[in-house]
């Protein structure tokens, strides 16, 4: 029992260590790499452009939802008044970028880590290293920083979208006085809250990108699976880790904030 | 074992031995590359042919053994050692491995772009000229998906050769083709060969066209080297895996008479 815990805990240090490593070499690798920018602009296509569709539903009916919520339960101590403030603070300092980071790592994140491995199972990555092509370079630079970029503006795109959404539920379903709400929202939100929420969505991007990227990268490593199982098993758990991980960095982020 | 010229070794391979797990697939794999010739190695399934060339190309780390090129030992842990073999080699690999989110064009322009300085002008132009000698040029905005088995082997070809390399690995470059495309494969290795002057190493198990298209041949079975030497040694040699891999046409027929007739013929268990 002692020896397998032991032997878990090496195996999960071991791989924490080798994700640092493999997140440093693709940052480290972007430095002069050749025509990095057509590759940056290809990976902001792939997680922005695709992925805003579903972000401004689920930013949607978030809002919907807290606005519809948030107006019975203030509504019962003569405080709806106040469910701007709600909406705005809820969504801007943790729904908008957990959500959205979460949103991200099932589109863009799933899409990222099987494209890698089924790049590793067919030999192409192999085949840009025989080439004297750096793969960390090429593949996982340019995804990292566009994660940089992307998103905190789909972040933004849920706020404002959530924002409306609370809108429509208490000034257009319930009785909310649209002055009262757009009022609150912007008493409510301080510049030191849309930075953090820039901060978080940042933090949030390159850790998920780097996971579904190192797992996607490693899915020829997997000793219990191989082949397509072993990209479909990669993939499964590069969206696990991720959301996960956003959760709990959203945690630790959050209490070093406040 | 017939031995190879030991004079202007390009490439000299001694004992490599790899293993995965329990199963040891090179046992101590020696190699005489000599400069400018085409080596082919020949030998039946699952012998590790694609392994050792992986060995040869860095993909694979062997476990024990020495690799000389142009006459300086490669070690794995020697970045500078490697960038430069990777420099002036080029692998073409059994399953073509195109990128296939790129263009034929860009396809055929990434090593340049990837070993070399070359203004990006001169990239698009020599691989547009290596396009054009392969009879792609009119598919270059294509995607390797969209091209046939024999354009994409070409296509690979293309890309092992654009950098003007001095060595070329070729991993089974005839797997899965007819007789004809195989026999156009085989003509396109030499032809290039002889026009560019580089170092050819094949993995193959097309024996008669290993042996009009070879300077040397060898044959590996049981994790090591059985034979190395011309494709005239090879043919007059008396040692029992070479005359074996040899007459396995004949063998076949013999057999296949015998089935015939209705005898019973022992189930083979090397397969």
């Amino acid at each position: 029992m002692t020896r397998a815990l032991g032997h878990y805990t090496l195996r999960i240090v071991r791989e924490l260590g080798d994700f640092g490593l493999f997140t440093s070499r693709s940052l480290g690798a972007a430095v002069g790499s050749r025509k990095l920018g057509r590759r940056v602009v290809r990976s902001i296509y792939e997680q922005g452009v695709r992925c805003v569709p579903v972000i401004m539903i689920v930013g949607l009916f978030t809002g919907l939802v807290l606005g519809l919520q948030g107006y019975y339960v203030l509504n019962k101590f003569g405080s709806s008044g106040l469910l701007g403030t709600l909406v705005s603070l809820t969504l801007v300092r943790e729904l908008a970028p957990v959500l959205a980071a979460l949103m991200l790592v099932g589109q863009a994140g799933s899409a990222l880590a099987a494209e890698l491995g089924i790049q590793r199972n067919s030999e192409q990555i192999d085949a840009l290293e025989t080439m004297g092509a750096d793969a960390h370079a090429y593949l996982i630079s340019p995804r990292l920083i566009a994660a940089v970029l992307v998103f905190p503006i789909q972040t933004a795109f849920f706020c404002l979208i959530g924002l409306f959404g609370g809108y429509l539920s208490g000034s257009v379903v319930l009785a909310l006085q649209p002055g009262v709400y757009w009022s609150a929202v912007f008493r409510a939100v301080h510049p030191v809250d849309v930075r953090e929420c820039m901060i978080k969505a940042a933090i949030f991007g390159v850790l998920t990108i780097a996971i579904c990227a190192y797992n996607g990268f490693n899915a020829h490593r997997r000793t219990s699976s191989s082949g397509a199982r072993a990209v479909s098993a990669s993939t499964t758990r590069a969206v696990v880790i991720s959301s996960i991980t956003v959760l709990a960095a959203d945690y630790v982020i959050t209490s070093f904030l406040v | 074992m017939s031995i190879a010229i030991e004079a202007d070794l390009f490439l000299d391979v001694r004992g490599v031995a790899k293993r995965f797990g329990e199963n040891a697939v090179l046992a101590g794999v020696d190699l005489a590359v000599p400069r400018g010739s085409v080596v082919t190695v020949l030998g039946k399934s699952g012998t590790g042919k694609s392994v050792f060339l992986k060995c040869l190309a860095g993909i694979v780390t062997p476990d024990a053994g020495e690799i000389r090129f142009d006459g300086k030992p490669l070690n794995a842990g020697d970045a500078g050692c490697r960038a430069e073999f990777r420099r002036r080699c080029s692998y073409l690999f059994q399953s073509n491995a195109l990128l296939d989110s790129l263009t034929v064009l860009e396809n055929v322009a990434l090593p340049l772009e990837s070993t070399t300085q070359v203004p990006n002008r001169e990239i698009r132009e020599r691989a547009l000229e290596a396009l054009r000698q392969l009879d792609l040029e009119k598919h270059s905005d294509r995607h390797p998906g969209q091209l046939s088995g024999g354009m994409q082997k070409r296509l690979a070809l293309a890309r092992a050769i654009v950098t003007r390399p001095e060595l070329v690995l070729f991993d089974e470059p005839t797997a899965g083709l007819d007789p004809l495309r195989r026999n156009a494969v085989f003509e396109m290795i030499v032809k290039y060969q002889r026009q560019f002057g580089f170092t050819a190493v094949l993995v193959t198990h097309d024996l008669p066209e290993a042996l009009v298209s070879s300077d040397q041949v060898a044959l590996l079975d049981g994790g090591r080297m059985r034979f190395q030497g011309t494709p005239a040694e090879f043919n007059a040699s008396d040692d029992p895996t070479v005359r074996s891999f040899r007459d396995s046409a004949g063998e076949l027929r013999d057999t296949i008479a015998a089935l015939r007739r209705g005898e019973t013929v022992q189930n083979r268990n090397d397969l």
